[in-house]
């Protein structure tokens, strides 16, 4: 018999239709990943698992845990279910943890809600779970409180919380996407050794293929709530039957070619560069302390060159970022470019700033809701001196909506009418309609479903070949960096450790971090749909 | 021990604020007493005065000298206890500072009690009912109690329980002499005049404060840890949910301090706020100047007060500069 | 549109209508004394009754209205006209000397309740409505001021600020251009709320005596004329206390029907 049995379940919240006819299956000791695009309801099968559905919620068919149905128990057996036999952890460790209450109270508290055990031992048991996780109590004590850990060990004591009572299923929904890679390969690991050790059933809900071929023992594709394919692992991989499984696995390795470079002249020139916060007083009285986010960074873009920059969430690319946009002053060092400082005495240089333009990471942020795509992509023309005006300013617009694969008449739209697809789109014709010599992609296809992160990329490879682009493509994704860049700086506690030419890094690193990030990117199975 | 440390150093940073709050304060007070036309000791010893008994008396009124000396006379008085001398009554204003504040602030305090007491359990009993009868009933309620004038509330209830039902006197206040009880049963009908209206505030703040909370999502971790609807509630959501509502509290003293005042009149109490009124017709300005110094360092000193709540609920904010 | 909305927008505009029309027309004239007829209740004749003075109690609300209105609608005015302003400056120099200054003032003037300032003025200036509006007006400065600022500390963290950053645009144009009208919304909200606390506000400081004078009608002033009679004349003080109810609840109604119709375009527009 199956742990968990899904048999025909179908969803709505409020008459929506969010999931149809899903059936899976878990057996103790086997990890099932459940995996699709935004909207596929991968996360809304977990949560119907786990009753606790948003209201409005309505259920048919069958969810079965050890052959007891869960659709209809009462809502008291479900609690008492709940923590106990089947455990679930979060994506976004952040937030998934009460910010006033210490991490051994949290943990205890899933072991004293149950009344599992008296308190001494339930005290024994927090610590021995802390400690199975990597936090044993001499270095993390109980006292604690979450926002003194790092979003790795934060999630660590989600996963403590979720395992205190040894249940027989876990849910993990999403588990490493709010992770660094080296951070994430050390909670797979962690997951998967658990799963093992306790001979839990794992439900895994991710939206990465490569974790998933990496976990898996099992496969569950869905896509607009409904299954399109499952299967064992392996077997699923070497035999895809549904285009959109296939269509999902190119996606994700896309690849694009990029066109030859012009020839190099430099164009960004950064020279020893430093960057200082404060951080707050330690002590009483102690003295701010200092944090260094860049620390003496030098490197030079040449004309029609694609660089990229990878490192992991704090290394400082965020502020070398802002500095070479001019947002922010740097305390030493100097960023040129055309030979030009983009900071003339302490004040962002106007000239500068008319040769440099940059997409964001959200596409839902990256606009005011208030106006309409034609003002918005022609804000930049507020730094030429004689801005485009009447028809040559309709003909521009036009021309850049056209180029990044909209319509001219979408000018008279609002933000809110386009997809996120659409909208990094706009986000690029706003950053092309000056015609800039360089610009930045901050993390720009990062918060995009693979489908269409790679009609992006395909954009991108497109652009470069019509405007000769030169970027500096900012990214913790080491897969599209890969294949969007030319060369590639890898930065590691604000220092740039390793560049050279992109394949060559990746194919043979020099640097031990660099062999570390690389080595920790779960990687997508070679299935040979990028030669079909 | 670096949460020791930190809440000192939190705590510290927020007296010094304090301080600097109260000398500005002082500083707009004094300043805009001296705008006041005219001589207060002519007023007081009325046209036919004498020159020699005029310069006598602002002698003695400490009038004589500079304005910048003068401020800092009364600042210096103030910080011994020394309030400096009423025009009109020729008594120490510390005196009749210290009388009339038996009145209010045990009015304030009685006041911010019921309110709390009353407010809590309807907003919380609200948010774990969102959308159901009970929530919309509490909201009703709220939305009345937020739009009555705390005095023409006050006045209705002298009608009623006083007037009519003769369960409570009128007006006046006995003394605490009298005994406590009998000082609490007098301050009763001020005490719910003033509490409600807050209360129906604080009730909503508390709802909307949880309503928040509850969608967080170690909300949903803890319904994930097998905690009931109720007990997540209550173990995870009131503890956030405070954080807000204290903010509302520090502020909501500051306007039963003043409502008192108001409330003061409806029910003729010897408070601050009858002390004031007499001073303002008798233009008796120093003891304006007192009794305003007074209400706002109350007020400054309870929101230095609800800072450290703050960092008592929130351990963010003791690690925080 | 929901029911608060419509509810609110019916009180209000009643309230606002009957303050408009008193300025042409009231059914007897707010101040003719009427000694025979004094204290009557409300009756075919005076459909709210008579005062101690026998003046018709409806022509005083209708009046009254027109004070309470006033008053609090420009002291809603000054606190926005330098609240904002201030906020948004704030916002845009976050961290800096002049933040600090800006919300260290702010601090100091929240803990001058609005009756202590009124007291303070009063006690130099003599009692009047001017000093009714400049003591709610200032109060009501530190409150738009925050307000503002901390939508707008949110706003600026946001991408869209930072890409008209980079498109040269200096603090003061990003304010106008893009904070400001995002912040709009929630100003109007927080602008009708602090209306209907500005009449009440105006009701407690004419009932103490620090708002307007006679012979101009108020209906905390009525409310303590009426005090000693309230036994054997309860319309005296039900009629202008429920005049009150009726205008900050439907302002009150109004403020959280506008939240609620303005929002959801706003989380359209973002989703």
């Amino acid at each position: 018999m199956s742990l968990l049995q899904i048999e025909n379940l179908s969803l709505s919240i409020h008459g929506a239709e969010i999931l149809k006819q899903v059936s899976l299956s878990i057996d103790p000791g086997q990890i099932v990943a459940v995996t699709g695009e935004s909207g596929s309801g991968k996360s809304m099968t977990a949560l119907a698992v786990m009753q606790l559905l948003p209201n409005g919620a309505q259920a048919q068919g069958a969810i079965r845990l050890e052959g007891q149905d869960l659709l209809n128990r009462p809502e008291g057996e479900m609690c008492a279910l709940r923590g106990a036999a089947v455990g679930m952890v979060f994506q976004e460790p952040m937030t998934a943890l009460n910010p006033v209450k210490t991490i051994g109270d949290q943990v205890m508290e899933t072991i004293l809600i149950h009344n599992a055990m008296p308190r001494p031992q339930a005290l024994a048991r927090t610590q021995e779970v802390l400690t199975r996780v990597g936090l044993p109590p001499d270095r993390f004590p109980l006292s604690r409180y979450p926002h003194e850990l790092s979003g790795g060990q934060r999630q660590r004591v989600v996963i403590a919380m979720a395992i205190a009572l040894r249940p027989k299923l876990l849910i993990a929904d999403e588990p490493t996407t709010a992770l660094d890679v080296t951070t994430q390969a050390q909670i797979l690991d962690l997951l998967k050794g658990l799963v093992r050790e306790y001979s839990m059933g794992l439900l895994m809900i991710t939206h990465d293929l490569a974790v998933v071929a990496d976990m898996a023992d099992q496969i569950v594709v869905m896509r607009r709530g409904e299954v399109v394919e499952s299967g064992a692992t392996t077997h699923l991989l070497r035999n895809m039957q549904h285009p959109y499984t296939r269509m999902l696995f190119e996606a994700s390795g896309h690849q694009v070619s990029l066109p030859r470079a012009a020839d190099p002249r430099p164009l960004l020139e950064v020279t020893e560069v430093t960057r200082d916060y404060r951080l707050p007083r330690k002590g009483l009285f102690g003295t701010p302390g200092h944090h260094r986010a860049v620390d003496g960074v030098s490197f030079a873009l040449n004309k029609g060159e694609r660089l990229g920059l990878v490192g992991e969430s704090g290394c400082g690319k965020s502020t070398l970022t802002r500095a070479i946009l001019g947002l922010e002053e740097v305390q030493s060092g100097d960023i040129r470019l055309d030979g030009q400082p983009v900071f003339a005495g302490h004040r962002p240089n106007l000239a500068v700033r008319r040769k440099m333009q940059v997409v964001f990471q959200d596409p839902y942020g990256s606009f005011n809701p208030r106006h309409r795509v034609a003002r918005l992509i022609t804000e930049p023309f507020h730094l030429l001196e004689t801005p485009p005006a009447g028809s040559e300013r309709q003909d521009r617009i036009a021309e850049m909506l056209t180029a990044v694969g909209l319509s001219p008449d979408d000018a008279g739209k609002y933000i809110h009418e386009f997809s996120g697809g659409q909208r990094q789109r706009i986000a690029i014709a706003r950053a092309l309609i000056i015609r800039p010599e360089l610009i930045l992609f901050d993390e720009a296809v990062s918060a995009l479903d693979v489908s269409v992160r790679a009609q992006i990329l395909d954009l991108l490879a497109e652009l470069c070949a019509t405007y000769d682009l030169t970027y500096l493509f900012i990214s913790h994704d080491l897969r599209v960096v890969r294949t969007i860049t030319d060369r590639v700086m890898v930065m590691q506690a604000g220092r740039i450790v390793e560049q050279g030419e992109t394949e060559q890094v990746f194919a043979n690193p020099q640097h031990p971090y660099t062999q570390t990030l690389i080595e920790a990117a779960p990687v997508l199975p070679d299935i040979g749909v990028n030669v079909a | 021990m670096p949460n020791v440390a930190s809440m000192l150093r939190y705590a510290l940073k927020r007296l010094i604020s304090l301080l600097i709050s109260l000398a500005v304060a002082s500083v707009v007070i004094f300043a805009v007493i001296e705008v006041a036309p005219g001589d207060p000791a002519s007023f007081m010893l009325g046209v036919n005065a004498q020159e020699d008994t005029l310069a006598a008396l602002r002698a003695e009124l400490g009038l004589d000298v500079s304005k910048a000396q003068r401020y800092f006379n009364w600042v210096g008085g103030m910080l011994m206890g020394d309030f400096g001398t009423s025009y009109t009554y020729r008594t120490p204003v510390s005196q009749m500072i210290a009388d009339r504040l038996w009145v209010s602030l045990p009015l304030a305090l009685y006041a911010l009690t019921l309110s709390t007491l009353i407010a809590f359990p309807a907003g919380i009993y609200a948010a774990a009912r969102r959308g159901k009868p009970g929530d919309l009933t509490v909201m009703g309620a709220t939305q009345l109690g937020i739009a009555v004038p705390n005095f023409w509330f006050a006045m209705m209830l002298v009608l009623i329980f006083a007037i009519n039902l003769r369960w409570f006197n009128a007006g006046g206040f006995a003394g605490w002499d009298q005994g406590l009880w009998i000082g609490l049963h007098s301050l009763t009908l001020p005490s719910i005049a003033l509490a409600l209206p807050q209360a129906a505030i604080l009730a909503r703040v508390m709802r909307s404060s949880l309503l928040d909370i509850l969608g967080e999502d170690f909300m949903r971790t803890a319904r994930a840890k097998g905690l009931s609807r109720r007990q997540a509630l209550w173990r995870h959501g009131v503890r956030n949910a405070l954080i807000p509502v204290l903010t509302i509290i520090g502020l909501q003293f500051s306007f039963l301090l003043a409502g008192s005042i108001i409330i003061e009149q409806v029910f003729y109490l010897p408070g601050l706020g009858r002390l004031v009124f007499q001073a303002i017709s008798a233009r008796d300005l120093i003891v304006v100047e007192s009794v305003v110094m007074l209400l706002v360092f109350a007020v400054i000193t309870v929101n230095f007060l609800v800072d450290l709540a703050y960092a008592a609920v929130d351990p963010r904010l003791r690690s925080r500069t | 549109m929901s029911r608060n909305l419509i509810l609110g927008a019916v009180l209000s505009s009643l309230i606002l209508l009957a303050a408009l029309v008193s300025f042409v027309w009231t059914p007897y004239d707010y101040a003719a004394l009427d000694i025979p007829n004094k204290l009557q209740p409300p009756n075919a004749q005076h459909w709210f009754g008579t005062d101690h003075f026998g003046r018709d109690m409806f022509s005083m609300i209708m009046v009254g209205a027109r004070t309470s209105i006033a008053v609090a609608l420009v002291a809603v005015g000054i606190g926005m006209a330098l609240g904002v302003p201030l906020g948004l400056t704030a916002a845009a120099r976050k961290g800096s000397w002049l933040d600090e200054v800006i919300m260290r003032g702010n601090d100091l003037v929240f803990a001058f309740p609005s009756l202590v300032i009124a007291i303070l003025i009063t006690a130099v200036f003599g009692a009047g409505a001017i000093n009714a509006i400049i003591a709610i007006g200032i109060f009501n400065i530190p409150v738009f001021a925050r307000i503002t600022r901390g939508a707008a500390l949110s706003l600026w963290e946001r991408e869209f600020i930072l890409a008209a950053r980079v498109s040269g645009k200096g603090a003061a144009r990003i304010s106008a251009e893009h904070i400001l009208p995002n912040v709009a919304n929630l100003l109007i909200v927080q602008g009708t709320i602090q209306f209907s606390l500005g009449i009440l506000a105006e009701a407690g400081l004419s009932y103490v005596g620090l708002g307007a004078q006679p012979p101009t009608p108020s209906w905390g002033r009525m409310l303590a004329d009426a005090q000693t009679m309230v036994s054997f004349a309860p319309h005296l003080a039900l009629i202008p206390g429920l005049a009150i109810i009726v205008t900050v609840l439907g302002l009150n109604l109004l403020g959280d029907g506008l939240r609620d119709w303005l929002d959801p375009r706003i989380r359209v527009a973002r989703a």
